[in-house]
Formats: structure tokens, C-alpha cells, sequence
């Protein structure tokens, strides 16, 4: 394979050796099903146990909170919508932000189709919410409150600590879509009273199609796949067992290593972010207390995916919230939500760092990226004429 | 991932004839950089009325660079008449082909093409006024342009009149009156209904009183709430003969795009249904 400079972390994460190794032993001999009587296959089910334990202690959760489902949008889904049936049919109200992962949005854009009023609270230009905002509009119909512990795009963290306070106060429930928190920033749910949480295995270094629901305990969780007692009757179907198995590791690797790995990606992302900065002018950072992962930046009079298609020359990896890239013609709802012109929002570039990220990369960047976005510039009529 | 032909990568990576002509004889600018592309299209003609050199600027995707490149290699050599019959669809066929979600853009490279011929016949800007009824507010897209599109390229949805026009992509508030000039192109609507165009009301002189009363129930019934769809607003300052000052508050401030929603929405709905001689302006 070419180089590859695969920054594009926040979109999907290489699977960890160390779980991939993990796994090896489920996709060959370890085939059994971890229903069956006999020990070949039951056997089998002590690993399922391990992972639900391994996640459970990166969370601080018990084992017993954690289900296993196929996406962290599947958890996203199965929250808010078993929130509303727990909640009861009176409770016609839901929160959620403007800029909330596709995975909450069109669930708010559908509820608000079958009847439900549903809030969307806004962000300011730094991308983060009005708390007081927040508060005010939980109101005696509120069933649910939905609001992500950081952002997929520009990395702003939210205080959901505060947040899960406010909302389990107004005794309504709350859900947090943490898929790009976890791992990267510590979670500790004996002290953040959050009654759902989502998240997404392959963005922690396992394979696609593995996530979690955490569920507080005590909370009747109606089940959403029937036809099994799989994960406690809830989520019925035979265990992607390798695929839990590789996410229990993952979980393992990032409780141990996290304070490393967020300070190896921080040291990188902040050479990245202050190198650009200097190196391109008319340049800006989108949004402030981020991921220590996480740079989302705008070059104004270029477009983003001019700039993702000579990076891709290049072998660089990276996404945008141009309106060209997404298939849409809107530039990013994130982007929109906090007031970024339209401009700069089709101008950012969304770089996102992992441990496996190298200085060498991130200078293989800060050494071509000058020269894309002064080219595109000489080709824009916006590019302003120097003397 | 876009699945671009070779020939609109090699357009894209090395375009041909970016730049600026400083004594050109028709310029055409289209797009604007809040629609996300933008294209500024210049050529100069010989002796016998050929075009001798085109040059463009184009703020876009790869394919917005590629299509713009394209077109000055066409129309190279041949008299206004010729590069006039070029076509969106002939700029296509040229790269081989495009995303189907990505042919407004020679779209817009077409309508730079008949702007900067405007512009050398008519000595008009050069720029694309929106001239008529805008039914896309969130994208700038006249009823004509669509009604253009439509005809050209023998569309039939409303999906394909965004591909080609972005009209409809954006808030998608528009989408049932794309329908409605769908279904008339198509001829589903009988004839007396295709004769119905949204006629002019005559207007009568109005007293200042009622140019201003008219001027606040337009802005409250046809301008705000499409704002509000925006999460903005709009406080109207102060009326000056025709000149009509407003401010953009709530998300409109921030978004850089005042000027553009003054021209595309609240400078034609006034002039629509008030008086053709305001003239908006920001406080």
C-alpha cells in the first residue's frame, strides 16, 4: 500500500493489534455459541463476561449496565426511544443540541414527525451550550434530554457532569452519546448520574460493528430485539462474540493508557494546530475546550474538499464540513449550529489523532499543507490581491 | 468518496487557464463562496471575433475547478456564437462524466459562459442578477434558472433540479414549488393552469402611510418566518422614501451572509409585493 497519514481518527480508528489478537481465537476455533449447553459452546460465554467487565471498569460501571449492541448509532436510537416509552405516552417533550451526531438528530427530526416537541438548544460561536438555556427548558412533559459528551466534529467537550446533575434534578431522563469521549477523556458514571450512555467500538481501536448501551441500574429497560435472552433479554440476537471480545480489550488498553495516549495526541494535535496556524494565513480554530485529539480549522477562500483531494494525493487522510464532501449542499450542521460563516465552514478541514499517530506525521503535513491551500487560493476570485 | 473520472482529476490537479485577463472583454461571475462555489469566467477576442484566451477563478469542490477548466478549453477558438451552443451536458461529456450530485456545476460553468457573453454584448456587470421570482432562498435559484435546468437536461425530479441547481438543498422549503413547475413543465397541469403565472398585481400609487403598513405585513408574513428558519430575525429600522433600513439579528448577524439574504430574500419579496423601487439597506 502507498503511505498512508490517516488522520481521520474521529471517522473510524485502526484496530489495535493487541485486539486483534484478542479476537484471532473467536474467528477460528472458538466458534461456538455462547447459548449452547455443551462446553464447546458455552464456554465461550466467561469471555463475553470479561469484556462486559472490562468496559464496565473503564466507564465505572457495573457489568450488569452494559449491553452490547452493533453501533454506537444503535445505542443513540435504542436510548431516547426507550427513554420516551419508560417515560410514559403523557411525556411529549425531548431535548436534545443542534449539534448532536445524525444518530440523535433524525430520531429529534422524526419524534418531532410523530407529534413530539422537540427542542434543539443552540451553541455559541466557541460551540458550547447555554447551561441556564439548558435548564430553563426542561419542562413537566420532558421525557428525555439528549446531549453528546464531545463532538464529532470540532472535539468541544460538554459539561455533562453538570448537565446529567440539572436534568436527573427535573427528573427527567438523560442520554449521552459519548462514542468520541470515551477513551479519550475519563468517564466515571459512579459519580455522573447519566441514565443512557452510547458508545461506538470502532472508534477505540475495534472492528466495526460493535457498541455499548450503557443502562443505569434500576432502570426497567423495556427490550428492543425480541427473540432471545441475549444481554439480559433486552437486545436479543447471538453475540457478535470476536467483535465483544475485541472491544473488551480495547477498553482494557484505554483505561490503562489514556492519560499517555491523550498527552501523545495533545503534545501532536497542538504542533499540528500551531504550525497551520502560522504557516497558512487567514486561517482559524473551530471551537475551544476540545478533545485533546481534535482540530477542526477553516482556510478561508478555499473549499474543503479540494483541499481533502490534494491531501489524498498525498496519502493524507482527513475529512470536512464542506457542503461538496458530504453529498449535501449545506455546509456542516455543527459548523452552521455555532455561527461559523458559510465561507470558512466550506473552507475546515477535521483533523483527528490517535495513539498511533507519529511527529513524522503530523511534519508530513505542516510540510505540503501551505502549499495545497496557497494553491487553491491562486485559483480562488475571493483570495485577496497582495500587492 | 466522489467517483471522479480521470479526465476530471487531471482537470482538477493541473487545471488549464487559471488566472485573470486584465483587459478582457466579457467577464461572468456566479456562485458566491456562502452557496459553497463560485466561478469568475473571463475571455479576450481576436481580430475575427474568436476567443483568443479565457481564464478562470473558481472557489470550489474538484469538480467545480475540473468543469471551469474544461470550459476555457472548450470555447478556445470559437466565436460567441459557437461557445454559445455549448451546453452544460457537452461540458460534462468533455470530462467523461460527473456525480450525478455534482452537475450544477456545469451548470454554473454554463451560466458563467452566458453572463460573460451578456457582459460583452450588453456591457451588463457581468455579475448573475437574481432577475424574477427567487424560489430557492436558501441558494439564490430563480424560477427561470430552474425552468433552464429543467428543459436542458430533461429533469423530472426534484432531486435532479438540485443535483443541477442546489435549488431545494438547502432548508428544502421550496421543494413543493419545484414540484409545481415540474409537474407544469411535464405537462400534467392543464394549459389554463400553465397560462396562471403568478400575475402582477397592478398596483395603485399608495400613500406613505400605506407603503409602510404594507412594508411591515411583508416583512411579518413573507420574510420572517423564513428567517426564523435560520434561527434569525429582522427589525425593521426606518423607511426613508424608498429606501427600506433593517437590521439582521439572532444567527442572520453571524453568518456572513447579510448581504446575501438582503438581495435574495428580503430585497425581492419586498420589491415583489410592496413597490419595485426599494431599495434595502443595512442599518
Amino acid at each position: 500500500m502507498e503511505k498512508v497519514v490517516y488522520l481521520d481518527n474521529n471517522a473510524t480508528t485502526r484496530v489495535a493489534p493487541e485486539v486483534f489478537e484478542e479476537m484471532k481465537p473467536f474467528l477460528t476455533d472458538l466458534y461456538g455459541n455462547p447459548s449452547s449447553i455443551h462446553t464447546f459452546g458455552g464456554g465461550v460465554r466467561k469471555y463475553i463476561d470479561k469484556a462486559r467487565e472490562q468496559v464496565g471498569e473503564l466507564l465505572a460501571a457495573e457489568p450488569g449496565e452494559i449491553i452490547f449492541t452493533g453501533s454506537g448509532s444503535e445505542s443513540d436510537n435504542t436510548a431516547i426511544m426507550s427513554a420516551l416509552e419508560l417515560a410514559g405516552a403523557e411525556k411529549k417533550h425531548v431535548i436534545i443540541t443542534q449539534v448532536e451526531h445524525e444518530a440523535v438528530l433524525e430520531v429529534g427530526h422524526y419524534l418531532r414527525s410523530k407529534g413530539y416537541r422537540v427542542t434543539e438548544l443552540p451553541v455559541d460561536r466557541k460551540g458550547a451550550l447555554d447551561i441556564d438555556l439548558l435548564a430553563d427548558s426542561i419542562k413537566d412533559d420532558t421525557a428525555v434530554v439528549s446531549v453528546m459528551w464531545a463532538n464529532n466534529e470540532t472535539g468541544v467537550v460538554f459539561p455533562i457532569e453538570r448537565i446529567a446533575e440539572i436534568v436527573k434534578s427535573k427528573g427527567a431522563y438523560f442520554h449521552t452519546d459519548a462514542v468520541q469521549a470515551v477513551g479519550k477523556i475519563p468517564i466515571d458514571l459512579s459519580k455522573v448520574p447519566v441514565d443512557f450512555l452510547a458508545l461506538s467500538g470502532h472508534k477505540l481501536h475495534t472492528p466495526k460493528g460493535v457498541g455499548v448501551l450503557f443502562v443505569r441500574k434500576g432502570i426497567k429497560m423495556p427490550p428492543y430485539i425480541r427473540g432471545g435472552h441475549q444481554e439480559n433479554g433486552m437486545r436479543a440476537g447471538t453475540e457478535n462474540v470476536a467483535g465483544v471480545v475485541g472491544l473488551g480489550k480495547a477498553a482494557g488498553i484505554a483505561a490503562e493508557r489514556m492519560s499517555g495516549d491523550a498527552a501523545h495526541e495533545q503534545t501532536l494535535r497542538d504542533k499540528l494546530e500551531t504550525g497551520l496556524l502560522v504557516r497558512c494565513r487567514d486561517s482559524l480554530v473551530n471551537g475551544a475546550d476540545r478533545l485533546p485529539n481534535t482540530l477542526n480549522i477553516s482556510f478561508e477562500f478555499v473549499e474543503g474538499e479540494s483541499i481533502l483531494l490534494l491531501l489524498d494525493d498525498l496519502g493524507i487522510c482527513a475529512s470536512s464540513g464542506s457542503a461538496c464532501t458530504s453529498g449535501s449542499l449545506e455546509p456542516s450542521h455543527v459548523l452552521r449550529a455555532m455561527g461559523v460563516p458559510h465561507s470558512l465552514a466550506h473552507g475546515s478541514i477535521r483533523f483527528s489523532l490517535s495513539r498511533y499517530t507519529t511527529e513524522e506525521e503530523i511534519d508530513y503535513v505542516l510540510e505540503h499543507m501551505p502549499a495545497i491551500i496557497e494553491r487553491l487560493r491562486e485559483i480562488s476570485p475571493f483570495t485577496p490581491q497582495t500587492a | 468518496m466522489w467517483n471522479y473520472t480521470d479526465k476530471v482529476m487531471e482537470h482538477f490537479r493541473n487545471p488549464k487557464n487559471v488566472g485573470y485577463i486584465k483587459d478582457a472583454d466579457g467577464v461572468g461571475e456566479v456562485g458566491s463562496m456562502a452557496c459553497g462555489d463560485a466561478l469568475k469566467l473571463m475571455f479576450k477576442l481576436d481580430g475575427q471575433g474568436r476567443i483568443a484566451d479565457a481564464r478562470f477563478q473558481t472557489f470550489g469542490c474538484g469538480s467545480a475547478i475540473a468543469t471551469s477548466s474544461a470550459l476555457t478549453e472548450m470555447i478556445k477558438g470559437k466565436t460567441l456564437e459557437e461557445a454559445e451552443k455549448v451546453t452544460n451536458q457537452d461540458i460534462v461529456d468533455f470530462l467523461g462524466g460527473l456525480p450525478e450530485q455534482k452537475m450544477h456545476c456545469s451548470v454554473m460553468g454554463r451560466e458563467a459562459l452566458e453572463a460573460a457573453i451578456e457582459n460583452y454584448r450588453n456591457g451588463t456587470n457581468g455579475k448573475r442578477e437574481l432577475e424574477g421570482h427567487v424560489v430557492c432562498v436558501c441558494f439564490g435559484v430563480t424560477e427561470n434558472r430552474i425552468r433552464c435546468a429543467i428543459g436542458d437536461n430533461d429533469l423530472s425530479t426534484v432531486g435532479q433540479v438540485t443535483n443541477y441547481t442546489k435549488a431545494g438543498g438547502g432548508c428544502g422549503g421550496c421543494i413543493p414549488e419545484i414540484e409545481d413547475i415540474l409537474a407544469e413543465m411535464k405537462g400534467s397541469k392543464s394549459p389554463e393552469e400553465k397560462s396562471a403565472e403568478p400575475e402582477k398585481p397592478a398596483r395603485k400609487k399608495m400613500s406613505t402611510l400605506e407603503k409602510i403598513r404594507l412594508i411591515e405585513n411583508t416583512i411579518e408574513q413573507d420574510i420572517r418566518p423564513e428567517l426564523k428558519k435560520h434561527g434569525g430575525d429582522l427589525e425593521l429600522l426606518d423607511i426613508d422614501g424608498n429606501d427600506v433600513i433593517v437590521k439582521l439579528i439572532g444567527s442572520c448577524t453571524e453568518c456572513g451572509m447579510t448581504r446575501f439574504t438582503l438581495d435574495t430574500l428580503v430585497g425581492p419579496k419586498l420589491r415583489e409585493k410592496v413597490s419595485t423601487e426599494l431599495a434595502v439597506l443595512e442599518g
